[in-house]
């Protein structure tokens, strides 16, 4: 996919990448950064995987990381406190939320874990992930780096399963780190 | 698979600095929760916090990091375990951490460096004489198992040894004044599973467990963990249950142990009227419903990051003791499925505790712990 919009902020270019995917989804609007961008990314990872049909809801899991927590919102949060709390942002403030409107929006109800990171740990989350698999708590899962702070995002998701086309790639350190890296330049 | 066991424990709390006094408090029926007037809100409230003293000790490290720094320590004084080996990791359970710093007025250009969980878990490690990269959890109310459960798969999968599994949270005016938004804090102290509870009270706690590949004598094995999600709703609990009980029957599951065979329950019980309910369906629905239950918020408020770990370390201690802890606040029935909630403290021939906990995001976690001796 290609959607190149100079001049937007993050803001801004989060707004129109949905636009551009034609997503109709209401609840987008109501979304932090974070959440956005984690909502987005899956949209486009999923687009024409054939996902959706191929499992039961318990058999696809969620593990995310990243280095900023929620920090971009607890910052917005943090200045209206005092003036007027609002419990639509505060809920925003956990990272795993991102997980959770992932998870609603797709009905995935398997394994899920936020974890953060100074950088993207592919050794940890090759690990994490495969554990997952070896132990058969799942058969499909949703993994990466989802980052948002400031003007300042990222976004690297994968989707890992037993079965392989010829395309795939195997889900190992060194591939993931590579993609990760390919992904940063 | 290898085997995961508890190897040594820390609570840290305002019943106490160590295991130990904390169980003799609650043996005692104390509780931490008192009406505070504090600058965190306008008018007085009930909480469980811990005194200034306790959050004080290494001025290079913040309040967060002093009581994760002395609650771990606590755990690694009795030790075999190489803290600095490389077959040694660090897990730190945490939803806010420092985040007392950004109310405090900090620039934002400053707030990653200043606040920024992955720089606090590097401090504590270094002052822990840990060589490991820290792996923090940050999932809302889970945390604290979901951390137990990561370590435990760290080992089962042969990557480390030992894993020290510490979490904490503050309670401050920037987590008091969202669960206030939410109108989810009592004006109580909190009342789990009871027909007249009215939401949760917050508290504050550090908690370490160490888990280790190795049982030296008398450890009680974490022997299964699932987590799941409600695909529902972002900030309240599902309807039926359903997902939470995925999360306890694939825990079972690992554990290689049927339902019948648990011999008490320790849950989340936050005392919200959504929460304690959702819990009964999903108990209910494991089959559980006449398993004896506790949640001990009643004694610690909920502390939010610690809470899966210290309620995971009493009710291991439990089952080392064959001792069943009350669930404080408690009086008469008032879920819509029936659960056995523990009135007082008895002694139990126990030998298995099924331990669960949700949070924010839909998220579940269930664990089990078995006393083998």
């Amino acid at each position: 996919m290609e959607f190149q919009q100079p001049g937007l902020n993050a803001a801004g270019f989060l707004d129109e990448l949905y636009r551009h995917e034609g997503m109709a989804y209401p609840k987008f609007h109501k979304m932090d950064h974070l959440c956005k961008l984690g909502i987005l990314a899956t949209e486009i990872l999923l687009k024409n995987s054939g996902h959706p049909q191929k499992y039961r809801d318990d058999e696809t899991g969620v593990v995310l990381s990243n280095r900023h927590g929620s920090l971009d919102v607890d910052l917005k949060y943090a200045k209206t406190m005092k003036t007027g709390a609002s419990p639509a942002l505060f809920v925003y403030t956990l990272p795993n939320i991102v997980i959770g409107e992932i998870a609603i929006r797709h009905k995935f109800k398997g394994e899920n874990a936020f974890f953060v990171f100074k950088s993207f740990n592919g050794n940890f989350i090759a690990g994490y992930v495969n554990g997952l698999f070896e132990s058969r708590l799942i058969q499909c899962c949703i993994c990466g780096w989802v980052d948002f702070l400031g003007e300042e995002y990222h976004a690297m998701l994968m989707l890992v399963e037993t079965t392989h086309s010829g395309t795939d790639i195997p889900f190992t350190v060194a591939n993931i780190n590579q993609l990760n890296n390919a992904n940063h330049e | 698979m290898r085997k995961v066991f508890v190897a040594a424990d820390n609570i840290f709390s305002p019943l106490g600095k160590d295991t130990f006094s904390n169980l003799s408090a609650l043996k005692q029926g104390h509780s931490g929760i008192r009406l505070h007037q504090e600058t965190i809100s306008e008018n007085p409230f009930y909480a469980s916090l811990l005194p200034p003293d306790f959050k004080a000790g290494n001025p290079q490290l913040t309040p967060f990091e002093n009581i994760v720094f002395a609650s771990a320590s606590d755990a690694l004084k009795d030790q075999q375990a190489d803290a600095a080996s490389s077959r040694t990791g660090f897990i730190l359970s945490t939803t806010k951490g420092n985040i007392g710093l950004i109310e405090n007025g900090i620039p934002d250009a400053d707030a990653d460096r200043q606040t920024g969980l992955t720089e606090s878990a590097m401090r504590i490690a270094a002052c822990l004489g840990i060589q490991n990269e820290p792996i923090i959890v940050s999932h809302a109310c889970i945390s604290g198992l979901l951390a137990m459960i990561t370590g435990m798969r760290m080992i089962q999968s042969g990557l480390y040894d030992q894993v020290i599994v510490s979490g904490a949270d503050l309670i401050t005016a920037f987590i008091f004044s969202g669960f206030q938004s939410f109108q989810a804090i009592s004006p109580n102290p909190c009342r789990p599973f009871d027909a007249n509870r009215d939401g949760i009270t917050l508290g504050e706690a550090a908690a370490t467990v160490i888990l280790s590949s190795v049982n030296s004598g008398g450890a009680v094995q974490l022997s299964g963990g699932s987590v799941s999600n409600d695909a529902n709703h972002i900030s309240g609990p599902s309807r039926t249950g359903e997902e939470l009980f995925m999360a306890i029957r694939s825990a079972l599951r690992q554990a290689a142990i049927s339902a019948g065979e648990i011999d008490f329950i320790s849950a989340h019980g936050t005392a919200t009227r959504y929460n304690d309910d959702m819990e009964a369906r999903a108990i209910n629905l494991a089959g559980m419903g006449p398993v004896p239950l506790n949640s001990l918020k009643g004694f610690y408020g909920h502390t939010l990051g610690a809470a899966g770990l210290v309620e995971s370390i009493v009710s291991l201690h439990s089952l080392k003791e064959n001792i069943l802890f009350p669930t404080k606040g408690y009086s008469e029935p008032g879920t819509e499925r029936e659960v056995h909630v523990i009135k007082e403290l008895r002694s139990a021939k126990i030998s298995k505790c099924l331990k669960t906990a949700s949070g924010f995001g839909g998220c579940n976690a269930a664990i089990i712990l078995e006393n083998l001796n």
